[in-house]
């Protein structure tokens, strides 16, 4: 009475996503495994403005949150559009991944991607200008992050499309 | 080359096309056979081709579907194709089937192990396609008798072992399956009947759970709606004498549980009946109409022809396995009925609240958001396009079902939040119908929120207050302009006050005010400030000022600990005499001061409070040492943030969490005069049950190290013999360390079972002193407090009824006794109703 029809009862939302941290100190390998036993999950496409509070209340939704770093511009030190959110079991985390994810926070469609667990300084966006990479070369105008993106003139001009954004 | 030559009609879903080609060269194969070379010589050609074929088909589709690999064996694809036969083809169904029962025919000889497991497994966890498979082994059958009897031999050895480990669910599923594989040809209806009788006789069982005969009656009933018209016709007699003793035993079964799980205690509009007494009106209903039931899609009756030539099986007599004591029957359930045919307005009519049709629609309904609940867009799809969708109004079953799963009591089948991104994808899927029928669906329970369960409540306000952040909090809040006009305890304007501070946590303050009218403003939660007792000069003559401004400044000049102590050391304690001691003891001005100060400068956000309470530890724990000193600390945590009740939330769960305060500390401030005017809000039962919720996980996670502590000994142990003794040492620190972890154990659930006295005995008090109060005063005991209070007690049950069953003895033994008032009493009694 074993088979479980793997086929059929597909998990897709909980599977890793492409991305991979081009910062993470170790091989592929352990940054895999570390994906695949995480408890904690980046968060994108906040607003600037969206609190501590807001994603608390969010994320408790599907279990018990351990700790929130929300991210922070380098230079300004202020909020600039992302978090960590950090469960204390994984199954919490896989139903963040599977019904939070995607949906509103603050009026903005979130994006949640496995995480291999938060180091201090990767609170910090990886932009020139101090901000997520993504918002340097933004092109339209997003009033809740900062309006448009810091080099989005040179952008025009240079027009290449190699970057890789937290997007 | 006969495939690959044809013509590839780009009309035709390539996989049946292959099946048909496949069929053809089966058949040609036979005809052949005579002629040249041996059948396993072409059957074995034809497997390359279908491993060929099947390669490329799933070689093509990979694209579209997010699998992590594709099937690279036969028996993988073996599996896929049977999974997928039934879902969405170009094709008919029937012609996949045949198509599909031929290439099984086929592999029979090489795999027909894989293909009998895999049967056993979709008729287990397949439950809305069951009449596609019943069909698909009725053709199987009717080709090869061995195998069919083979299949009916391991779906009753399935059936034992799924009922041997407590999976009723599937069982059930196995049953249903058995019963239509009659309409199929393949069991004899007489042999289903005698199975059947046998399942009945459980109900003459003498010194069983209830819950036991509840289920194999179920087991019956709920197959009829397949088999039942089959079953009268060849054994009618039978069949009567079954109805009749399963009469008798639902007229004489307790129904002492059926309050406590209601959605609504009110009757009209809809009853919400027990489970067992529905599924009985709708059998009976279905009989007076001669088993005539249209509703279930039949694929068999299009095979008629070839399936009556077949030969049919017996079952083997079928013994219900014992009673043991660890059996876990499934609870009994209400039904939750919240539409009828008046409600949609338009279109297709919807099936009476006794008919057969109701019951298989929720059912298969159930059943598909149980196979894709981990998957949200598919579920939408697939809830979507149930079969037969164009005769019933789809979207009220769809939110009357999710609605029915969510409120389900004890507790839903899968969690909160999945039902809210569920709605939102059915919304976006049907965006000019289903968002007005959800609309409409909340209307109405806003207008029976006095007769509705507070736990329900409780689960409304958290979907509808996170449904409306996803669009934009807008709402005809005009409607509801009536709550206006009502006390404040009432449930209508409490459930609006509650879903505005729960939208607010998830946006903020201003944002509420702007969302709703004028009027509403009372209703509007407060603006979530911290109050700080020494925050001007004008509070300077309170005993303390000083000492807090000193300790202000100490703590932003960062001075240590040792150093902050010996600031409050000057803090008078109003507990003492003046010719006592130094006052080591409790001194609550000294909480005060110190916790006031520092949370005020941490009020920033919930890291600064978090990392101010984790610097601090040391000085916290030494002023709380007491019990009396962490209920003081819980109440100036509420004294300062009473506006911002999510932060009193997130703090307390620190402060146990990093052992300042205990959990029976909090139950104790819950319970605390201090704290009844806050007693009905919503928070304090988040509260509650998160803390007891803490201190369920917190014996769990100790429970798990002592077992695993005890493998490690015993593999140890095991590796010993044979090899060179290891110092004994090695042992004796592990038994040491079993020995350390059962002590923590037992001290852990003595805490544990400590908590549940003070929450039981509190509520009693409360409760018992509210019926004195009534009685006496000959007033109504029932006001809003009354529903609210004795709500929360069954709430205490119903969430964590699997822990309290440990602890039943010494909760009837000290508590729940004969002397209580019987109001009270009824909760406990209906709560035991649960599991007998």
């Amino acid at each position: 009475m074993s088979i479980k029809l793997n086929a059929l009862f597909s998990d897709s939302y909980v599977d890793v996503s492409q991305y991979r941290d081009q910062h993470f100190k170790g091989n592929r390998y352990e940054q895999e495994k570390l994906l695949k036993q995480a408890n904690t999950l980046y968060v994108g496409n906040l607003s600037f403005y969206t609190t501590e509070e807001q994603v608390y209340e969010l994320f408790s939704k599907s279990g018990d949150v351990k700790r929130i770093i929300i991210g922070l511009d380098k230079v300004k030190k202020t909020a600039c559009g992302f978090c960590f959110v950090e469960y204390y079991t994984r199954t919490d985390a896989e139903n963040a991944m599977r019904f939070v994810n995607g949906t509103r926070l603050d009026d903005r469609i979130i994006r949640t991607d496995w995480d291999a667990g938060f180091k201090e300084g990767r609170q910090y966006g990886r932009g020139k200008s101090g901000g997520q990479v993504r918002d340097e070369y933004r092109q339209d105008y997003d009033p809740a992050r900062g309006g448009y993106g810091k080099d989005s003139i040179g952008w025009q001009v240079i027009g290449i499309v190699a970057f890789k954004g937290n997007f | 080359n006969y495939i690959f030559n044809l013509k590839w009609d780009t009309f035709m879903h390539p996989l049946n096309y292959i099946f048909r080609r496949i069929s053809c060269v089966s058949e040609l194969a036979q005809k052949v056979q005579l002629k040249e070379g041996s059948i396993s010589d072409y059957l074995f050609h034809l497997t390359v081709i279908h491993h060929v074929c099947v390669h490329l088909i799933l070689g093509g589709q990979s694209h579209k579907r997010r699998r992590t690999s594709e099937p690279v064996e036969i028996e993988d694809r073996l599996e896929s194709l049977i999974c997928r036969v039934g879902e969405k083809s170009t094709s008919s169904l029937e012609s996949n089937l045949e198509g599909l029962a031929g290439v099984l025919e086929a592999d029979l000889p090489n795999y027909k192990n894989k293909i009998l497991r895999i049967l056993c497994a979709v008729a287990r966890l397949l439950p809305e396609k069951l009449t596609v498979y019943t069909t698909l082994v009725g053709l199987l059958n009717a080709r090869n008798y061995n195998f069919g009897g083979e299949f009916v031999e391991a779906m009753i050895r399935q059936l034992k072992e799924t009922l041997k480990a407590n999976l009723y669910t599937e069982a059930l599923y196995l049953v249903r399956f058995l019963c239509d594989l009659v309409n199929c040809h393949v069991i004899a209806a007489p042999s289903m009947v005698a199975m059947f009788e046998n399942f009945v006789s459980v109900t003459q069982e003498e010194d069983v759970p209830q819950v036991r005969s509840d289920w194999f009656v179920y087991a019956v009933l709920s197959s009829l709606p397949w088999v039942g018209k089959e079953l009268d016709e060849k054994k009618d007699v039978e069949m009567d004498r079954l109805l009749n003793q399963i009469d008798g035993y639902l007229k004489r079964r307790l129904k002492t549980h059926v309050p406590m799980l209601q959605v609504w205690t009110a009757e009209k509009p809809h009853p919400q009946e027990e489970y067992l007494d529905c599924l009985y009106a709708q059998i009976q209903k279905l009989k007076k109409d001669r088993w005539q039931e249209r509703h279930i899609l039949r694929p068999y009756i299009a095979f008629d022809s070839v399936l009556c030539e077949a030969l049919q099986h017996n079952l083997p007599p079928f013994t219900p396995p014992a009673h043991m004591p660890d059996c876990q029957y499934p609870m009994p359930r209400v039904i939750f009925r919240m539409f009828d045919y008046t409600d949609a307005p338009e279109g297709p009519v919807m099936p009476g609240s006794h008919s057969v049709e109701r019951f298989v629609i929720e059912d298969n309904l159930h059943n598909i958001i149980k196979s894709h609940w981990k998957e949200r867009k598919s579920c939408a799809a697939q809830l979507l396009s149930y079969p037969g969708k164009n005769k019933i109004p789809l979207n009220y079953h769809i939110v009357e079902v999710i609605f029915g799963e969510l409120f389900q009591l004890p507790c839903p089948p899968h969690i909160d939040v999945m039902y809210t991104t569920l709605l939102i994808e059915l919304c976006k899927l049907q965006p000019g119908s289903l968002p007005q029928v959800l609309a409409q669906a909340t209307e109405m329970m806003y207008v029976r929120l006095d007769t509705m369960n507070t736990i329900c409540i409780d689960r409304l306000l958290n979907w509808f207050s996170h449904h409306l952040s996803n669009f934009q909090f807008r709402w005809s809040w005009d409607d509801w302009v009536d709550c206006l006009a009502l006390d404040a305890d009432k449930p209508k304007p409490k459930f609006v006050k509650e879903v505005l501070e729960k939208c607010m946590r998830l946006s903020y303050h201003q944002r509420i005010v702007d969302i709703v009218p004028p009027t509403f403003s009372g209703l509007i939660p407060a603006d979530p400030i911290f109050f700080y007792k020494y925050q001007d000069e004008a509070n300077s003559a309170l005993p303390g000022y000083a000492v807090a401004i000193a300790v202000g400044n100490a703590i932003k000049n960062r001075a240590s600990n040792e150093e902050i102590l010996t600031v409050l050391k000057d803090v008078p304690n109003p507990n003492q005499e003046d010719d006592d001691d130094e006052g080591e003891g409790f001194n609550p001005l000294k909480i005060e001061v110190f916790l006031q100060t520092l949370l005020h400068l941490a009020a920033k956000s919930f890291s600064h409070s978090f990392s101010a309470l984790a610097k601090f530890h040391e000085i916290l724990k030494a002023l709380t040492d007491c019990d009396e000193g962490k209920l003081h600390i819980l109440r100036v945590v509420y004294e300062v943030w009473k506006n911002h009740p999510q932060m009193v939330s997130v703090l307390v769960d620190k402060l146990i969490r990093t052992q300042i305060v205990d959990c029976a500390a909090v139950a104790n401030w819950l319970f605390s005069p201090s704290m009844a005017h806050e007693f009905t809000r919503f928070y304090v039962w988040e509260i509650l049950h998160s803390t007891i919720r803490k201190m369920n996980k917190h014996v769990q996670k100790i429970q798990k190290e002592l077992e695993e502590a005890k493998d490690k000994l015993e593999r140890q142990q095991h590796k010993k013999v044979g090899s060179r003794r290891n110092s004994e040492d090695e042992d004796g620190q592990l038994e040491e360390q079993i020995e350390r972890l059962q002590e923590k154990v037992e001290s852990a659930q003595s805490e544990q079972k400590n908590l549940f006295l003070v929450i039981f005995q509190r509520f009693i008090m409360m409760l018992t002193e509210h019926l004195v109060r009534c009685e006496t005063g000959s007033v109504d005991f029932s006001t809003p407090w009354y529903k609210n209070c004795i709500e929360r007690l069954q709430q205490i049950f119903l969430m964590h009824h699997v822990t309290i069953q440990q602890y039943m003895g010494t909760l009837e033994n000290l508590l729940f006794t004969a002397e209580l008032d019987h109001h009270i009493l009824a909760v406990y009694q209906q709560f035991c109703a649960l599991q007998l």
